[in-house]
């Protein structure tokens, strides 16, 4: 229980600086803010690499499944994200 | 000591993301933003490879590889045109990896204890259900955003019933592998049962609702990634997928007040069907619709001192933005003011028309948001539609017991001459006729999106 409730701060607080900064992200950028959250969603990887490591076989299955799934969201998601950004560029 | 390290160097990946997210609250700084993300993924990812637990690593780097190099494809092949379909799919494998990653820590959790943690069970349920839902909905959407799936919505008698049993039927099976985390084949059952629920939440929902759907099923996403976290106790999963959760109902809010209307009206009602009660299309354009040639259109753009470009889904559709963004830079050189007026619903997903226009060229300060724009109608010369509609129907503001009522509009009525480049005058997504097209200072353009603008291209030079 104690776990939990440390977790649930944790969480709890993520919350609210998520609104803090997402909130001030101009209408213009939030088709990147869209892809680079889908890259750092892929942080379920970290999950992921842990379960393929270890020794049952049928974690490793998922563990690999996810690894593949996260890893196209984040390789996917950041180098997106950079292309688009890569575009907006000031009036010369 | 090792796990201190492990934590520390989590923490420091979560602070990277913040400041890579703060990073995208300006186009000047948005670049490095992303690079200081992709910066905190590496140190996380490299520090869990030193995971005691490991004992193996030929799945985790065949899985890295495979999926990096989809991943990589997918972000160098994709049009921009079609990014709303990438993000819905990036959302969907989200979803799937939290399926996956909690499925195997119940079982791991089985294989070490006979009594997993509640927290890990809740948590795995959890995961389990939202994952489904997103990969399954974010599936629905992608299928939808193709036209692979009716872009229509998809109806049938007892849909909310169903809807209804199913949500019941997901929330019992959640308490049954709480109470039950022995039983593994109960998991996979949840997960059955709520992606059968994700198919039906989206497939109601029409082609214009998109962006609403698909920024709820970024956050879903997120509170996915969070839910996992709670299941392994791992903070920098929850913190990330909470920040991802609360972008995604930001946008969702944004959106929903651009429709002026609530989420669940989105979700679970339809729009009210157009014209009933309402003006029929005849009586709207009844002989007072006029239509122009490129050329004529040309000589009002030779004569004009600020213009402004409304761009729409249409203009996605037919790939006009470069014809555009040269048309407006034609016009520039010539001394003439060009702006663009971004209705936030405009296209598929948020945001989607800044990025079109970003790819054809034009710098971010002429993308002007509507409600700053708004004010300067009565000072536009002209005012070009294409590939918009509803976002422009006066109607929002003048007939209350329309569908759109009380939806902002972009007040291109307000404009000295409104051009609008359409097929024909068949009505948006609202169903309804647009008496913007029979206004006195209205001209329609028929054709083709692009081949229209590029034969004003082509006047405008000759003349």
């Amino acid at each position: 229980m104690e776990m939990f409730i440390m977790s649930f701060t944790v969480f709890v607080l993520a919350i609210f600086v998520g609104f803090e900064i997402i909130t001030k992200i101009p209408p213009t950028l939030h088709t990147p803010l869209m892809s680079g959250s889908n890259a750092i969603s892929g942080i379920t990887l970290v999950g992921a690499i842990v379960s393929t490591g270890t020794e049952l076989w049928i974690t490793t299955v998922l563990g690999f499944l996810s690894v593949v799934l996260a890893s196209i969201n984040v390789v996917g998601g950041f180098m997106v994200t950079n292309r688009m950004l890569a575009m907006f560029r000031k009036k010369s | 000591m090792y796990d201190i390290i492990i934590n520390f160097a989590y923490l420091i990946a979560s602070v990277l993301f913040i400041f890579g997210l703060k990073g995208l609250t300006h186009p000047r700084t948005a670049v490095r933003g992303n690079f200081l993300g992709a910066c905190g993924m590496f140190l996380a990812v490299v520090v869990t490879l030193t995971d005691r637990h490991i004992v193996s690593y030929e799945f985790i780097i065949l899985g890295i590889i495979i999926g990096g190099a989809i991943g990589a494809a997918l972000a160098i092949k994709i049009e921009m045109t079609a990014m709303p379909e990438l993000v819905a799919l990036l959302n969907g494998f989200g979803g799937a990896a939290s399926i996956f990653v909690a499925g195997a820590a119940l079982l791991e959790a089985d294989s070490i204890t006979n009594a997993p943690l509640l927290q890990l069970t809740i948590a795995t349920a959890a995961s389990g259900l939202i994952g489904a839902v997103t990969f399954w909905g974010s599936l629905v959407a992608f299928g939808k955003l193709q036209g692979i799936i009716s872009e229509n919505a998809v109806l049938f008698t007892g849909q909310q019933v169903i809807n209804a049993v199913l949500a019941v039927l997901v929330l019992g099976l959640s308490v049954g592998v709480v109470l039950h985390p022995e039983s593994f084949s109960l998991y996979w059952i949840l997960v059955g049962v709520a992606s059968v629920l994700g198919v039906l939440l989206v497939i109601p929902i029409g082609g214009a609702d998109m962006p609403v759907v698909v920024a709820l099923l970024n956050s879903y996403s997120g509170l996915a990634a969070a839910a996992t976290g709670f299941v392994l106790s791992n903070n920098v999963l929850i913190i990330t997928g909470s920040l991802v959760g609360a972008s995604g109902i930001i946008l969702t809010h944004i959106m929903c007040k651009a429709m002026n209307r609530s989420l669940t009206n989105v979700l679970f009602g339809v729009m009210a069907a157009g014209g009933d009660g309402g003006p029929t299309a005849d009586e709207v354009y009844g002989g007072k619709v006029k239509s122009a040639s490129p050329e004529e259109v040309a000589m009002l753009f030779d004569a004009a001192r600020r213009v402004v470009i409304v761009p729409g889904y249409g203009m996605a559709v037919s790939q006009a933005q470069h014809p555009v963004a040269s048309l407006a830079s034609l016009l520039e050189s010539r001394g003439t003011t060009v702006e663009y007026a971004i209705h936030p619903v405009a296209g598929r997903m948020p945001g989607h028309m800044n990025v079109l226009m970003a790819e054809a060229d034009v710098p971010y300060e002429s993308l002007k948001d509507m409600d700053d724009i708004n004010q300067t109608f009565d000072q536009v010369d002209v005012a070009l539609v294409i590939g918009a509609n509803d976002v422009v129907n006066p109607m929002a503001r003048t007939d209350p017991s329309s569908p759109i009522a009380g939806m902002p509009i972009i007040d291109v009525d307000k404009a000295k001459i409104v051009v609008v480049i359409k097929r024909s005058l068949s009505p948006g997504f609202a169903g309804i006729p647009n008496p913007l097209f029979a206004l006195e200072n209205s001209l329609m353009l028929f054709g083709d999106g692009k081949k229209m603008v590029l034969d004003i291209v082509a006047a405008l030079k000759e003349s």
